[in-house]
């Protein structure tokens, strides 16, 4: 079944051991200088951002429905029934039309290659397929970072909020957002002010396009048959009139 | 000014952009993206897409919009300037074709939306159509490499098939223009509400038209200029009715949904969103509301420049929607290198100076199906025409 990610960033101490993880888990170079950058890159596809005294994470929220897979030209991006959206980077154009579209501004892109490559977290489609956890929730000395059944972590995430309301802003970030995700999110703020955005619709992106995208085939018969009319009934108006000399 | 002097100097412009454009070239594909662009993680898209891609494809609505006009509904007056609008639009897709492999992280994978199919994604259609209908507008222009070379069967041919493929233009021409817009519609988060709306679709559309037809009035006028002949002013007088309308519905449209989505209070919010969004109205309002005056329709010149008002308006519009519009979400100022400047200009120096080549050895301006019986045109126009290679505006 579907697998998902809840962290808790009131429980997370800061101590960046995902983020070496991670890097370790995808071949990346990973110091202090890395650490300190505080956002999404190709060095880095996953991040802790620090609030003041509170930290939160962020990392790709593998959409149940995701802009990325819809807009891509060529299917390189895929959502596994196990809950990772996948890379395949040899099908890839390199459009960046997945890094326009993402509603989270996740994807990032290997600006300096002559290879260039959309990168972004997987969620450990190897690990998970393996029925192991993602490398950053096995790391994690807190447990802030819990890979498990979505259902589950939904489920977790709603005990912890009625369990302990006080210490909670009582809401689950990535349940609604963007028609619902497999990356949950616990604050003790609200979640704008620890970096997470709001404002993103709470249905599935792919649908304001599909609702154009749709009436292709109406389009494609009603113009050819209009088209064709117009050239008919134009074309024997003037038959009409050169047959009558008035030409 | 002697008309010599403006001549080369146009020339020198000219060799001056491919030059930078070649340096630029080598940046690109010598080095990497990022070595020839300001695009980032938080900006991807920059002008190769706002305006290479989105402006280029628009102004080449000329193709379309000129075929269905005499081969659809059989306005054969407008015959004369039909093959200089498909020659257009057939260089225009060209240079867009081109300036996507620029744009492409990965140019040498640009055949795999043919093959690797994701009928949920605009930019797969999009793929499809500016494939297909570059392929139309060659056969659109065969006819003119054909009557140079006087192969008589084979154009006699094409002739046959004509119709359908003038067809299949108009509806793949209206499935991308709209596509365009359409490409914008899965981030109504990330746009300033100036611009997003569920409408952009059929605005890119609309405006697309009025662009086919004020580019073919341009390319007219310089034509008439370069080639010291007398373009049929009628027929611009004509086309230029035509855009004031076209204009006029499209601004009608964009308020009605303004309103309707009360995106009017944007205009309150301090930024330069605001000053930009106001640039793209007047230089499309002011071109429309001149142009409904007959004294305005009367002056070839004035013609020419509501047209250049116009495109310059709807350049800003596809620049803002492209660009303007996401810079605040995004968090960044997005400035193009010089690179992409140079590569974007020396497309545009690339597309004039092949027009010229082309008009010069094929039959572009020529028409062996019809008598130019056309009225002489009036004293103004041949006295503009008489001065080949003046710059029009500001003198």
């Amino acid at each position: 079944m579907a697998k998902a990610i809840l962290y808790d960033s009131t429980i997370c101490i800061g101590c960046r051991q995902c983020e070496e993880a991670c890097a370790a888990g995808k071949h990346l170079a990973y110091n202090d200088k890395i650490a300190a950058e505080e956002r999404l890159s190709e060095r880095k596809l996953t991040t802790i951002r620090t609030y003041g005294e509170r930290f939160s994470r962020k990392l790709c929220m593998h959409c149940q429905e995701p802009s990325c897979v819809s807009v891509c030209p060529v299917a390189a991006l895929e959502k596994t029934k196990l809950g990772p959206v996948i890379y395949h980077e040899d099908r890839c154009m390199g459009c960046r039309y997945c890094m326009v579209a993402c509603p989270f501004q996740v994807p990032v892109y290997e600006w300096n290659s002559r290879i260039p490559r959309m990168r972004k977290c997987d969620l450990c489609a190897d690990k998970l397929t393996q029925g192991a956890a993602t490398r950053c929730s096995e790391i994690c000395p807190v447990n802030a970072t819990i890979t498990g059944e979505r259902n589950e972590m939904i489920a977790e995430a709603h005990r912890r909020l009625v369990e302990k309301p006080k210490d909670y802003y009582p809401e689950i970030y990535g349940v609604n957002e963007a028609g619902g995700t497999s990356v949950f999110i616990l604050s003790a703020v609200s979640f704008s002010q620890i970096g997470y955005n709001t404002q993103i619709p709470k249905s599935p992106m792919p649908q304001f396009t599909w609702a154009v995208l749709q009436h292709i085939p109406q389009v494609v018969v009603v113009g050819t048959v209009l088209m064709g009319g117009i050239y008919w009934i134009t074309g024997r108006r003037d038959d009409v009139a050169r047959e009558e000399g008035r030409q | 000014m002697s008309t010599r002097s403006h001549f080369n100097f146009w020339r020198l412009m000219g060799v001056v952009l491919m030059l930078a454009a070649l340096a630029a070239t080598v940046l690109r594909f010598g080095g990497s993206l990022g070595a020839s662009t300001n695009l980032s993680d938080q900006f991807p898209w920059g002008i190769w897409i706002g305006f290479d891609v989105l402006c280029g494809v628009g102004l080449a609505a000329g193709g379309f919009t000129l075929a269905a006009t005499v081969h659809i509904f059989h306005l054969k007056r407008f015959e004369p300037i039909v093959r200089p609008a498909i020659l257009t639009a057939f260089l225009g897709y060209m240079l867009v074709c081109l300036a996507l492999l620029f744009d492409l992280g990965r140019p040498w994978n640009v055949w795999h939306p043919l093959v690797m199919w994701n009928p949920h994604s605009v930019m797969f259609e999009v793929g499809w159509c500016v494939t297909l209908y570059t392929t139309v507008l060659a056969l659109e222009f065969l006819p003119l490499v054909l009557e140079r070379f006087r192969l008589e069967r084979a154009r006699l041919m094409l002739r046959r098939i004509m119709i359908p493929i003038v067809i299949l233009g108009v509806i793949l021409s209206t499935l991308h223009q709209s596509s365009l817009g359409t490409l914008f519609l899965i981030m109504p988060q990330k746009m300033n509400a100036l611009w997003y709306t569920p409408m952009l679709p059929i605005l890119f559309y609309v405006s697309a038209i009025a662009t086919g037809l004020a580019m073919t009035i341009f390319e007219s006028w310089h034509s008439a200029r370069a080639f010291a002949r007398q373009l049929e002013f009628p027929l611009v007088q004509k086309l230029s009715r035509v855009l004031a309308v076209i204009i006029a519905v499209y601004l009608a449209m964009r308020f009605m949904d303004m309103s309707a989505r009360h995106a009017w209070v944007m205009m309150d919010q301090p930024g330069t969103e605001r000053w930009l969004f106001g640039v793209e109205i007047v230089l499309m309002a002011v071109p429309m509301l001149l142009l409904f005056r007959e004294h305005t329709r009367n002056s070839p010149q004035a013609i020419y420049l509501c047209s250049v008002m116009y495109l310059l308006g709807f350049v800003t519009n596809r620049l803002n929607v492209g660009i303007t519009s996401m810079e605040r979400s995004s968090g960044v100022q997005y400035i193009p290198k010089w690179s992409e400047v140079a590569v974007t200009l020396g497309l545009v120096a690339a597309g004039f100076a092949i027009f010229r080549v082309a008009a010069h050895h094929l039959p572009v301006f020529e028409d062996p199906n019809i008598e130019l019986t056309a009225p002489p045109p009036p004293a103004a126009w041949e006295a503009e025409a008489s001065d080949a290679y003046t710059v029009p505006s500001g003198q």
